[in-house]
């Protein structure tokens, strides 16, 4: 699911998404795209999320948080008696993926550091949401310095981003080995490979 | 030929008619009563400028006639015209049947002979296709029961016309002086009977398999040689080939040609067609009538005023009667009956011909024929007049006065909201609100549309509301807002300020057609304006753009810029508007309004681009200062 609100002007989210667009058993879907005017179809979405093994959230980090249109996708989609609570199992067992793209760089997201949390720390209410779904968490797949990246950077995270997608897709990627990690580095993704 | 008489003549035509007609209508007459007007002022009693040819031009322009009863065959379906034989025999037999038996008696106690009281009845019976379709049409009235009942009659007065002219010979009192001229008798009279219904049916026969079988194929062939004149030249080519053969078999021209565009109907040219003879059928119908104001003999009427003026208004009250009875008899509300008889009580252009062929055969005598063909244009002329004066002092008085019933039911609704007129635009509005439990009570001018609407249990009341009184009684004393959703912009700007007046808590929220609308809405100081293609065409244009790959939510973003950015500059416009001179403002109104459009676009290209989830200025400041910890490592992107 990628979310961003204004792709044109976007330097990498756009390259992310373009290495994973048309890969085989993946599918891009562009919320932006599918409710520009924010109207989220629930049953619709429902739907895709029955049919996919694995969930995978793309946007830049607003805020310390997700564009609206994907707060509003959580508020609507992931029903009680459906995404959690009582009978609400859809979900359970899936792994769940962030990846999220930063303005600012690594050093600035740490203890200390110039936003005083890390990426995984902040994302918290998306962990513990997707915990309450039964989704296996993953680390966070951290795009830091997203505004200073080259090409050649941009390219190299395009293509990592496309090797992680096709391992998931696969199932080779174990989550509970890796469910400790700060986040999903090329260390992280050769350990969760097993 | 005198080409310098003939430019002259042209000339002389178009410019009474770009003159009047557009006066006429401003005027609230409709375009018919501005022809003929036009006629009378070009005509002999008049400015002189057109003198006895006006009767050639007359036969020639008929051929509009001819052209507008293919445009309404192509309008038929076969299987709506099939529906319709009921009240094209019943409506229409009786209508003949009863007007000229009336007329044929009154004739026979003014001293008539039998015969030519008889044929006095068929032809004064005729009403006017030309001005009645025309009328009707103008004033949107063609769908309603009114327009279809006038429409069943006029065909059967049409269908008519044939047996009539074989009628005639058969009633004549002196010798035929002469061959008879227009619908007559034609090359086949020598045949024995049989062998002339024979060809007559086997004409009929042709224009029906050419029109299922032939005109496709080579309409096709036409359309793929991608010229446009070409399809014209042959859209003309079949109305005048049908009007050729259906004259050779002594059949009406008009007949031939509306069973042709009945033929074509379902056919997928079929508006093709129609935009193509569009134009000459109207530029020719305007001249038909042209003509026959330039040919009203005022000479005669002077001499004997009286008895012309009571012979007119006795047949046109006749005629006028008869059709009321009939529409009573046939079930038409009170308010679509007195349209229906407004619009038909004229005698038609089809006596022209019959009373010229009455004549020439030895059934009428001159003097009374002259006499006739005088009333008959008189009454064509009157009959726009009629149609206005039922419009404005009869129609308010019937209907429109609710019953004691409906008025209670109105007082007791008390209903948030009035919406007038439920047609295309309102009824989107009135379902909204209605799906959300918001009560509305609702007004519009259309008796059928307003039982239709009743039958599905909408509160849907027949009323004018214009009216100040029928406002009152839908509770606009009470309720909060009026959307006034009627079709005419004058409406809309008479009823907004009728409730402005009298009801000024009322919050009025207005239909406008277009700027100049919207314009004198504010004016009037109506400040809820809704242009009604506006959003659509808006929403269209956003998503050709997201189709043509411009992502769907930048498209939403873009959209709702230009909408705000055209309504400040409408409501700009509107302010500034007045500031002219008078003299000039009108003039300038219009080319300004365009000059600030585009300029708005041309500035929408920089000021109103969308900055939304811009980095970039954020990016530069970054790469300025690498080393800095801020303002790029903040939480923003």
């Amino acid at each position: 699911m990628l979310a961003h609100p204004a792709l044109h002007r976007s330097r990498v989210n756009r390259r992310l998404a373009d290495a994973v667009r048309g890969l085989p058993g993946i599918t891009l879907h562009d919320l932006y795209a599918a409710y520009p005017d924010l109207d989220v179809d629930v049953e619709r979405e429902k739907t895709l999320l029955t049919g996919h093994d694995a969930l995978v959230w793309q946007h830049p980090f607003y805020w310390y948080s997700t564009p609206a249109l994907l707060k509003e996708w959580q508020d609507l989609v992931l029903e009680f008696g459906w995404a959690y609570g009582p009978g609400g199992h859809a979900l359970r067992g899936k792994p769940f993926l962030s990846v999220v793209t930063t303005g600012g760089r690594e050093v600035a997201y740490q203890h200390g550091g110039f936003n005083r949390f890390t990426v995984r720390e902040l994302l918290a209410p998306i962990e513990q949401t997707a915990y309450l779904c039964g989704l296996a968490y993953l680390p966070p797949l951290v795009v830091h310095g997203a505004l200073r990246l080259d090409e050649d950077e941009i390219a190299a995270q395009a293509e990592f981003y496309r090797q992680v997608l096709i391992a998931l897709r696969d199932g080779r990627i174990d989550p509970a080995s890796v469910a400790d990690r700060p986040s999903l580095d090329a260390g992280t993704f050769a350990l969760a490979r097993g | 030929m005198d080409t310098s008489g003939f430019f002259f003549q042209a000339f002389v035509y178009l410019g009474a008619a770009v003159v009047s007609v557009p006066l006429a209508r401003r005027l609230g007459l409709g375009s018919v009563l501005g022809y003929l007007l036009a006629g009378v002022a070009i005509g002999p009693f008049g400015l002189h400028l057109v003198g006895q040819e006006g009767q050639d031009v007359m036969h020639f322009a008929e051929f509009g006639v001819v052209m507008m009863l293919f445009l309404v065959g192509l309008e038929l379906e076969p299987s709506l015209l099939w529906r319709m034989r009921g009240p094209v025999v019943g409506l229409g037999g009786a209508q003949l049947a009863v007007t000229s038996g009336a007329v044929a008696a009154l004739g026979l106690a003014f001293g008539l002979p039998w015969q030519q009281a008889v044929a006095l009845g068929l032809v004064l019976a005729m009403s006017s296709t030309a001005i009645a379709l025309q009328t009707l049409t103008e004033k949107g009235l063609m769908k309603g029961d009114a327009g279809q009942k006038s429409f069943a009659v006029l065909l059967f007065q049409d269908i008519a016309v044939i047996p009539m002219l074989a009628l005639f010979p058969l009633l004549a009192t002196a010798a035929p002086r002469g061959a008879a001229g227009g619908h007559g008798p034609s090359a086949l009279d020598s045949l024995p009977g049989w062998a002339h219904g024979g060809v007559v049916l086997g004409a009929v026969a042709a224009v029906v398999i050419a029109g299922r079988f032939l005109v496709r194929p080579a309409m096709r062939a036409i359309a793929r040689s991608g010229m446009r004149e070409m399809f014209t030249a042959a859209a003309l080519l079949l109305v005048i080939a049908v009007t050729l053969l259906m004259t050779a078999v002594g059949l009406s021209p008009a007949l031939g040609t509306f069973l042709a565009g009945v033929v074509l109907a379902t056919s997928e040219y079929r508006h093709e067609l129609e935009s193509d003879i569009e134009p000459f059928k109207g530029l020719l119908l305007g001249l038909f009538f042209i003509a026959v104001g330039a040919s009203i003999d005022f000479g005669l009427m002077g001499k004997a005023p009286g008895t012309f003026l009571s012979l007119l208004a006795g047949v046109m009250t006749l005629k006028a009667v008869v059709l009321l009875g009939l529409a009573r008899a046939f079930r038409a509300r009170t308010d679509q009956g007195l349209v229906f008889a407004a619009a038909l009580c004229q005698v038609g252009e089809f006596a022209f011909v019959l009373f010229s062929f009455a004549e020439q055969s030895g059934v009428l005598p001159p003097e009374l024929a002259g006499t006739m063909v005088a009333v008959t244009a008189l009454s064509m002329a009157a009959s726009p007049v009629v149609l206005a004066l039922n419009e404005r002092l009869l129609l308010p008085r019937v209907g429109t006065r609710p019953s004691p019933a409906r008025d209670a039911d109105t007082m007791h609704e008390e209903a948030p909201v009035i919406i007038a007129g439920y047609g295309r635009f309102g009824q989107i509005a009135g379902r909204f609100l209605r799906a959300n439990g918001i009560g509305a009570t609702v007004l519009d001018v259309d008796s059928d549309q307003v039982d239709v609407l009743r039958r599905f249990g909408q509160k849907v009341y027949y009323g004018d509301a214009c009216r100040l009184d029928l406002l009152r009684a839908a509770g606009a004393a009470k309720a909060k807002v009026l959307v006034v959703a009627v079709d005419e912009p004058e409406k809309v700007l008479e009823i907004a300020r009728t409730a402005k007046k009298h009801f000024p808590h009322l919050r009025i929220v207005a239909r406008a057609r277009g700027r100049t609308e919207a314009y004198e809405l504010f004016d009037h100081g109506v400040l809820d304006v809704y242009r009604e293609t506006f959003d659509t065409s808006l929403r269209l244009g956003m998503d050709v753009a997201s189709m043509l790959g411009l992502h769907p939510h930048r498209a939403l973003r873009a959209a709702r810029t230009f909408r705000r950015q055209d309504e400040a500059v409408l409501r700009e416009m509107a302010s500034i508007r007045h500031d002219q001179e008078q003299f000039v403002r009108t003039a300038r109104e219009r080319i300004r309004a365009l000059e600030e459009i585009l300029k708005a676009d041309a500035d929408g290209g920089r000021a109103s681009e969308d900055h939304a989830w811009d980095s970039e200025p954020l990016r530069q400041a970054v790469l300025a200062h690498p080393q800095a910890r801020a303002p790029g490592d903040g939480g923003g992107q």
